[in-house]
């Protein structure tokens, strides 16, 4: 384009024709929802009311900003996110490492140790809830029976831990899965050398591996918190955010404020703060992964 | 510094054999280059001694010592991969010193060891950048100085140079060769390049389909090949090969008939063979030479001209032949021309492609690269 003179404003107009759908798309899919979230956020706007709407400034702000559960949703939505990053990075690194070497039905195990990310988030829930934790027909009531323990009732004793254990469950698959691919790209001949110069399997996966996964991490770190952030299925199904407070996240939250107490005024400002939070995780991970993937 | 021994060395993978018992010596300070086309087991044969794959049978010994059963870092031995395998996310100072963490040395002390060798190899400015910001020549001098710091007792070498351009590999042919001279250490090198090994080698070990078929020092492989693979697979342009027919067996050689008729007397030792024998004879490029009245006749069909040489290509009856000649011959394509040779340049291969033995010995054969240079 830079050689022709002209071609400049013809290029420029032809490529924002090419362009101008995908833009709308965004625009209607996006930006109008974000404005018409900021527009409710600052009514006074409740569903059990009609008619009553009027500008109410930033009182649903200030209603929200004071409500200690806003704060208690927060800090639940940071170690719920902060629990399952950890827990499926370095679950799913070790995994891969181990699912890289060879062994009799290596193909078979891989296949089950991912298929946990191909079921829905609701099921998966009822299978954790009615199956695995149950304090009666559970199998890890059963598991504990065994060592002639107490069975634990999962959800009312730790319910945090459990819904973090559930979503764990399913995202350590997608994890594995990314960090798997990456492994298999590490070339055979670094190992070798490693080997030659006295690296033993230790020292192999923290000098050679692990770097050359750190990519993979990022990535599987970026992509894991924008849907660990909106954790909606598992908390519903199971807790519905109790007992109290304690498995409530900014989702759920803003749930219960707009389709359980109709007010949309509340949810939206609660919508516009979830942005806010997620804009600055992802400002400062998007960074770490993009200085990851430039050097 | 060291010395290797290999006894009976095989290697199966599942049911392929690819190393059939393999012998072989290698003594101090010697460079012995392992040559054969892609496939002949000589980059197996290397990873064994390295220690990366495992003998099915057969014994290792570096200075007396059965390793066998010894690891790959505490054999001594250091190696130069064709891939170079540097660690990316290192730089060429971690590179270098990798070994030298592993084994514990302080940091002072790693850093004048990778320091003095970075001198050696004029990588001194290169030291903090990663492998990425390295061009081919530089990182194939990373991965020689990686192995140098280890200070083994022998290197070895997997095709180091395949993956530079014909300039730099001419370079670093060189740059090699005088390290060897100046680390005095015993080196292993795999190639397929046979003038890699013609250049460089104090011995060559000629390997096909896992065995060895010829051991001995660059001017020995090329004058004096046991079979007719050697014979074809030393020297370049090829070994041109013609049938002949044993017309006379006497104390100062064998006579055969060319395919033209005439009949020549090769110096070779021709007991047992019988008037009327089928025998191919084996002949160099370089050692044939234009000539009106020679025994042998071919249409030209391609000329190189290379300036100072020029090779001639020549259909002489349903086979193509190459002469090397002078640069200013004046031939076209098409033409006939006349050639012969001196018998004693020519070889016999029997029936089973082994060599009849040369009556005379070339006199340098026994002459090494190294005495070579010294005189």
């Amino acid at each position: 384009m830079r050689t022709r003179a002209s071609g400049r404003t013809v290029g420029g107009l032809r490529s924002l024709s090419l362009q101008a759908p995908a833009v709308t798309l965004l625009l209607i899919w996006m930006a109008v929802p974000l404005g018409m979230t900021v527009w409710f956020s600052l009514q006074r706007y409740n569903l059990m009311m009609p008619g009553m709407e009027q500008f109410a400034g930033l009182e649903n702000y200030h209603y929200l900003l004071t409500d200690p559960a806003l704060w208690r949703a927060m800090a639940n939505t940071l170690i719920l996110v902060a629990s399952v990053l950890a827990i499926s990075v370095v679950g799913g690194t070790l995994l891969a490492v181990l699912y890289q070497q060879e062994f009799f039905g290596r193909g078979i195990a891989r296949v089950l140790a991912i298929s946990p990310f191909f079921i829905m988030p609701t099921v998966s829930a009822l299978i954790w809830q009615n199956m695995m934790m149950h304090p009666v027909n559970g199998v890890l009531a059963w598991l504990l029976g065994l060592f002639g323990l107490p069975a634990i009732d999962w959800f009312s004793s730790y319910p945090l831990l459990s819904i973090i254990i559930i979503v764990a469950w399913q995202w350590l698959p997608f994890a594995l899965l990314i960090l798997l691919t990456a492994i298999q790209s590490l070339d055979d001949d670094q190992v070798e050398a490693a080997r030659m110069d006295g690296a033993g399997p230790l020292a192999i996966f923290w000098h050679i591996t692990l770097p050359h996964l750190k990519r993979a991490i990022g990535v599987v770190v970026m992509i894991q918190m924008i849907f660990l952030l909106t954790v909606f299925a598992e908390i519903f199904v199971t807790t519905s955010g109790g007992p109290g407070l304690a498995t409530t996240n900014l989702a759920y939250l803003i749930y219960l404020r707009a389709l359980l107490e109709f007010d949309v005024g509340g949810a939206s400002a609660g919508g516009v703060i979830a942005i806010v939070l997620a804009n600055i995780v992802a400002i400062f991970l998007v960074r770490m992964v993009a200085k990851n993937l430039a050097s | 510094m060291a010395t290797l021994q290999l006894k009976g060395v095989t290697k199966h993978f599942g049911e392929t054999q690819v190393l059939k018992g393999i012998d072989l010596d290698v003594n101090d300070r010697e460079f012995v280059v392992f040559v054969g086309p892609s496939g002949c087991g000589k980059s197996t044969l290397l990873r064994i001694i390295a220690g990366l794959e495992s003998a099915s049978a057969g014994d290792l010994v570096i200075d007396g010592e059965r390793i066998n059963d010894v690891g790959p870092a505490h054999r001594g031995l250091a190696m130069v991969f064709q891939s170079y395998a540097l660690y990316p996310h290192m730089t060429v100072e971690e590179n270098m010193g990798f070994s030298l963490k592993l084994a514990g040395t302080d940091k002072q002390a790693r850093r004048a060891k990778v320091h003095e060798t970075a001198r050696i190899l004029q990588l001194e400015p290169l030291l903090t950048r990663k492998p990425k910001a390295l061009s081919g020549g530089q990182r194939q001098r990373v991965a020689i100085g990686r192995a140098i710091v280890r200070n083994p007792s022998i290197f070895l070498f997997d095709e180091p140079l395949s993956n530079l351009d014909a300039a730099l590999r001419v370079q670093m042919r060189i740059e090699l060769a005088r390290l060897h001279e100046k680390l005095d250490a015993t080196m292993i090198y795999v190639t397929h390049d046979q003038i890699e090994a013609m250049t460089m080698a104090d011995k060559i070990v000629v390997l096909q389909g896992g065995v060895v078929e010829q051991v001995g020092s660059p001017m020995t492989l090329y004058h004096h090949p046991v079979n007719r693979f050697v014979a074809g697979f030393i020297g370049s342009p090829k070994m041109n090969f013609l049938p002949v027919e044993v017309s006379d067996v006497s104390a100062s050689g064998v006579e055969v008939i060319l395919p033209g008729g005439e009949r020549i007397e090769v110096p070779v030792a021709g007991s047992g063979l019988t008037h009327g024998a089928a025998l191919e004879l084996g002949i160099r490029p370089e050692h044939l030479m234009l000539d009106e009245r020679g025994p042998l006749a071919g249409r030209v069909q391609v000329i190189e001209r290379l300036g100072g040489q020029t090779s001639l290509y020549l259909q002489q009856d349903d086979r193509l032949m190459t002469l090397m000649a002078d640069g200013d011959v004046a031939h076209r394509v098409d033409e006939t021309v006349r050639f012969g040779f001196a018998p004693r340049r020519a070889h016999l291969f029997d029936a089973e492609g082994r060599a009849l033995e040369s009556l005379e010995r070339h006199p340098l054969t026994h002459i090494q690269r190294c005495d070579n240079r010294a005189s």
